[in-house]
């Protein structure tokens, strides 16, 4: 595949994940972010993954997949089972955020997180002068029909790792093209972490 | 379309002084185990599945026999172009041990006595309706199996081959099956069994040409009310009346108790009544982790996994599968596992073609892959 082809987001994650590591994609929709860390990083992949449509086309894709509850669906795998744990644009939609958050920390060494930045200046423009929940590209639900449960922000979830004692090891704030360097919170549509518990385990 | 006529081979093994010794210690032979196969086998022998049978399936799984209306019990899933592609692979199907379509069971004559075991026929287990295939196995010439599948009974015996012999299957294809039976399902079977043993006509199992005919038939419409759901019996029959009235004065005159009737008088045409009580004791004793945690009885399986269930199905409920799913994952094995939506029951395993067609397909795709890729790395 072409590199220019690449989602943004997915492409930075191919970039963090070494060549033949184990990988747990939490919340794995069509499978396109797990094949593609297969084809190009030879990884050992499993979803998990709850609409069953998209589980048919993950295993047309040639992966696997079960179809469980993310909110449910890690407590049957043991400590550091996984080199990385992928929760992309999943988390804002887990009952219990926290639970997942920890339970993945567990369960793999090191946890990639990517998620919907409702500090977006669009979001709050919308926000501020028409008085709207916002309606965006990287959040584009209706209020009242958004698999969304949770509206974080960059900034929020900098200060969830540090409450949590959660280490940061790499970030990328990005916009569907490009990388935002400057005022991330207040430019970035998606915020893209790196992490891992600050007390090794074992 | 559909494999071309096919025709039911036998083979025979455990020939005296080589009995069979079954998992009980009891010994048996010389045993016939009835078989069919479509497709063909590569030169490499590497394309072989062996499809599983549930209760009273048999070896003809698919295409037509000479005299067959209806092809095949598997036939929607076996064939040229289908699931299992008959021009891929080399498919197997063989009639389980203590069945009465071929295999040696209790039916069969006992070469002690000159005639049928009935009774005298020992205790078998799924242990040894596997134990009795990959004997069959080995007679084709086979080292190792690209995939066992079946579900239900069909289901326990493929987990049965990823305990008794994962060296010699490249996957496992589980669908609405447990890994044993819940108090339930045993209750079910036992109140088949009951039926049965409670006609006048079964004499402990001696009926020769004189079966146990409504016991029998009372135990496969307790079979089929399990096999369906609330919702597909309500499409089904809803409240309407059945073309052939009352039968009796107490009936309601419902459909349903006609649909039943056929189905309890057509099954015991061609199903022996103390095969039922065998078979069924096999399943109720079946399991798979033999008092472990199912974890345990995986560790360190090479073989790929894809696990169905069926969501209305009250028979095997979801919950047995996710439990087998879970253990799968405890254990680390590469495992699919998908819940399909369906409102047929127990039955949808037979009936949801479509999406069970796209995962085996496609699963089978990755598990050819894989073994290649090994084959490859070894040579």
């Amino acid at each position: 595949m072409k590199s220019s082809t690449l989602r943004l987001d997915h492409k930075m994650i191919l970039e963090w994940v070494r060549p033949d590591s184990s990988v747990l994609d939490l919340g794995c929709g069509d499978g396109e972010l797990l094949d593609l860390l297969v084809r190009e990083r030879g990884a050992r992949a499993q979803g998990i993954e709850i609409n069953d449509q998209a589980i048919f086309q993950c295993v047309a894709r040639g992966l696997s997949v079960f179809h469980e509850d993310i909110d449910e669906g890690l407590t049957g795998y043991g400590a550091k089972t996984f080199d990385y744990v992928i929760l992309n644009q999943s988390l804002q939609q887990v009952r219990k955020l926290d639970t997942v958050m920890q339970e993945s920390l567990r369960v793999g060494r090191q946890v990639i997180v990517g998620f919907p930045n409702f500090a977006h200046y669009r979001a709050r423009t919308q926000m501020f002068f028409l008085g709207k929940t916002p309606v965006t590209p990287a959040l584009p639900y209706q209020w009242h029909d958004t698999p969304n449960l949770h509206f974080l922000t960059i900034s929020d979830f900098v200060s969830y790792c540090r409450e949590r004692c959660i280490r940061i090891e790499k970030s990328a704030c990005i916009t569907d093209t490009s990388e935002v360097k400057i005022l991330p919170n207040l430019f970035a549509r998606l915020g893209l972490f790196l992490v891992s518990n600050c007390t090794p385990a074992g | 379309m559909t494999v071309e006529s096919v025709k039911t081979q036998f083979f025979q093994f455990a020939e005296p002084p080589d009995p069979l010794i079954l998992e009980s210690g009891e010994e048996l032979g010389p045993v016939t185990v009835a078989y069919e196969t479509y497709g063909t086998l590569n030169d490499q022998r590497s394309n072989a599945i062996l499809t599983l049978h549930a209760l009273t399936g048999d070896a003809h799984a698919a295409g037509y026999h000479e005299s067959d209306a209806r092809p095949g019990w598997w036939d929607e899933m076996i064939g040229p172009g289908k699931a299992f592609d008959t021009d891929q692979y080399f498919v197997i199907c063989s009639n389980v041990l203590g069945g009465c379509k071929g295999t040696t069971g209790p039916a069969s004559i006992n070469p002690a006595s000159g005639e049928s075991y009935d009774l005298d026929f020992p205790l078998i287990s799924i242990s040894d309706m596997v134990h009795v295939q990959r004997r069959l196995i080995d007679f084709l010439g086979i080292k190792k199996l690209l995939a066992v599948a079946g579900g239900s009974m069909g289901g326990m015996q493929a987990l049965e081959w990823l305990a008794a012999y994962p060296e010699r299957i490249g996957s496992g294809i589980v669908i609405a099956t447990a890994a044993k039976h819940s108090p339930q399902q045993i209750a079910f079977n036992e109140v088949g069994r009951q039926a049965i043993m409670a006609d006048p006509l079964w004499k402990e199992g001696c009926y020769g040409a004189h079966p146990p005919a409504k016991g029998l038939a009372v135990a496969r419409m307790i079979g089929h009310i399990t096999y369906m759901s609330d919702t597909s019996m309500t499409r089904k029959f809803g409240r309407r009346v059945g073309e052939n009235g009352r039968a009796h004065r107490f009936s309601s005159g419902s459909e349903v108790e006609d649909y039943l009737h056929h189905k309890g008088r057509h099954f015991v045409k061609r199903f022996d009544a103390n095969s039922y009580l065998y078979i069924t004791n096999a399943m109720d004793s079946y399991d798979f982790a033999r008092g472990k945690d199912m974890h345990q009885a995986f560790a360190g399986l090479k073989a790929k996994v894809l696990l169905m269930g069926f969501k209305s199905d009250w028979l095997y409920p979801i919950s047995q599968s996710r439990e087998i799913a879970r253990a799968c994952k405890q254990a680390g094995v590469d495992t699919t596992y998908c819940e399909i939506d369906s409102s047929y029951g127990h039955d949808a395993f037979l009936l949801e073609i479509e999406e069970e067609s796209h995962l085996v397909k496609h699963f089978l795709l990755k598990v050819t892959r894989a073994l290649a890729r090994a084959h490859g790395e070894a040579a």
